[in-house]
């Protein structure tokens, strides 16, 4: 380690777009859980909104997907990666006004989806409905980020690139690449146009788009929080950087594969079938190598967790990690999946992962990076952070729960055969069945919404009683 | 099922530049010294703008 004291003029980080970022995320996540809980209040009271057009659960549902996947996730993501490279690579951001750009230009995208997808402006794919011009917009937007971000690395004064910022920059390069081809469309008008491909070849595609969206948006970029802010809210180091760069090569180099297991008994091809089942089967190693990596960063400290309601969120965002990475590649296996596919078994393991991984991953991670973007080092209230803990996990376990109990149920009922070969339930009844379990959900959706409005309370309350302020870049240098 | 002569050059595409970045980290000692590196981002990592510290 070598102290460069070459210049005495203190060069400052570039946290405004990290600020704006940052409340951004709060601020959509409130808006995509609440619409969250609208859907699952229609799903348990169908007349709920009156029949009106844009307000139906069809429109309203890939509303809930973008706002919650892309507006909360998507700003949370690029607070976290424009706060860890600047603060790993001891560089202020490259091309500050190109960051600037991204988070105007994401903001865009996200009102501009807000308002297509009520007026029912939709390409029809699935986590990949905006039409065509937001989707040119999305795209420059993003190459924008990796130009920030690659940038940024290229100029970093620390020889050593930490492991977070390879989870990131592999994020931001394979989303650029998915969002690319699957979004290929021609345009007949201004709103309206058709995907490049057609039938099973369009159906590949998408989720090939599909699965690495989860794979590389909702893990890799969501890794790369784990692996800063754990180890910095712990204060120790990850339990073996040896293992985090195992982890990070074998997850890039298996995840493409994975995306024909949404596609089990369908007209893709049966080897194609099998290829996205055994990637899936594989992926189970490296995900569950980097969870246990996560929390064995707490062995030895674990009396932290019993007060510090931020290690709280980090720890639990890694069992849920655990258990839907557990979770996916057996709901893969072919078997398996002609008992789930299509049923709420799938929703309630989408949102394990979601609510329980990407949530608390988010939340953690924002809970310490929010006060520090104010001149502080703590929230406002730390009891608040507590409570949030407690009603959103109480809520993730009811939801969670309540869809596999549903899940499992409506696989049963759907593929029961009487004697003469003929179906014991009506598809009807097995939605009357699923009615109890549809309310359970809306409690615990209603219970996780809750928890963020408490931390909407609390970020609003640490910003009123702190300031933005610049911080230094030490003046330490490392070789 | 055309559409694989498009999505499989294009994973194979994306291996072999996985593979060149691997080996651009291994070569130019990214792994050298994988346990310091862990205990790094410890430091801290910003001072305040007003005070004047040296560690």
């Amino acid at each position: 380690m070598v102290a460069n004291a070459q210049s005495a003029a203190r060069v400052t980080y570039t946290d405004e777009t990290v600020r704006g970022f940052a409340l951004a995320a709060v601020l959509w996540g409130v808006v995509g859980m609440l619409v969250g809980v609208v859907i699952a209040a229609q799903l348990t009271f169908p007349d709920l909104t009156y029949g009106i057009p844009w307000l139906s659960y069809g429109r309203l549902r890939p509303l809930h997907t973008n706002a919650v996947i892309f507006a909360f996730g998507g700003c949370a993501l690029f607070a976290t990666s424009y706060h860890v490279v600047q603060r790993t690579c001891q560089v202020p951001l490259f091309l500050p006004w190109l960051a600037k750009f991204t988070f105007v230009g994401w903001n865009l995208v996200i009102v501009l989806a807000a308002i297509t997808l009520p007026l029912g402006i939709t390409q029809g794919k699935e986590y990949a409905e905006l039409e065509w011009p937001i989707d040119l917009l999305i795209a420059v937007v993003w190459v924008s980020y990796a130009i920030v971000f690659f940038g940024t690395l290229g100029m970093r004064k620390v020889r050593h690139i930490y492991v977070a910022n390879w989870f990131f920059g592999a994020f931001i390069i394979a989303v650029a690449l998915l969002h690319i081809v699957n979004s290929a469309a021609m345009p007949v008008s201004l709103w309206k146009s058709y995907s490049a491909y057609a039938g099973v070849q369009d159906a590949m595609v998408q989720w090939w788009y599909g699965h690495n969206a989860v794979g590389f948006f909702l893990t890799a970029g969501f890794l790369g929080m784990m692996y800063y802010y754990i180890p910095k809210q712990a204060e120790r180091p990850v339990y073996s950087y040896r293992l985090s760069i195992v982890h990070f090569w074998a997850l890039i180099f298996t995840y493409m594969w994975a995306g024909p297991h949404h596609l089990h008994y369908t007209a893709l091809p049966d080897w194609a079938q099998s290829i996205g089942m055994m990637f899936s089967l594989v992926l189970l190693a490296p995900s569950w190598g980097g969870m246990i990596n996560g929390a064995m960063t707490l062995s030895g400290a674990w009396h932290k967790l019993r007060d510090d309601p931020i290690l709280k969120f980090l720890i639990v965002a890694l069992s849920f990690y655990a258990m839907s990475t557990f979770e996916g590649p057996m709901m893969s296996i072919k078997t398996v999946n002609a008992l789930s596919h299509y049923t709420d078994w799938t929703v309630g393991h989408v949102h394990s992962g979601a609510l329980g991984w990407v949530g608390f991953i988010s939340m953690g991670s924002l809970y310490y990076l929010i006060p520090r973007m104010f001149g502080q080092t703590k929230m406002y209230s730390t009891k608040a952070i507590e409570l949030h803990f407690w009603i959103a996990t109480l809520g993730i376990v009811l939801y969670i729960a309540a869809m596999w109990i549903a899940g499992v149920m409506q696989g049963l009922m759907w593929r029961a055969l009487n004697a003469d070969g003929t179906l014991v339930y009506t598809f009807v009844e097995s939605v009357k069945a699923t009615w109890p379990f549809y309310l359970i959900r809306l409690i615990g959706g209603l219970l996780y919404l809750a928890g963020m409005l408490v931390m909407a309370w609390n970020v609003v309350q640490t910003a009123r009683s702190g300031r933005p302020q610049a911080s230094a870049i030490p003046q330490l240098v490392h070789a | 099922m055309d559409i694989l002569y498009l999505l499989i050059p294009l994973s194979a595409v994306l291996v072999l530049g996985i593979i060149g970045v691997f080996a651009w980290a291994l070569h130019s000692g990214q792994f050298d010294d994988v346990e310091q590196h862990a205990a790094q981002i410890l430091e801290p990592d910003s001072v305040a703008v007003d005070r004047n510290q040296h560690s």
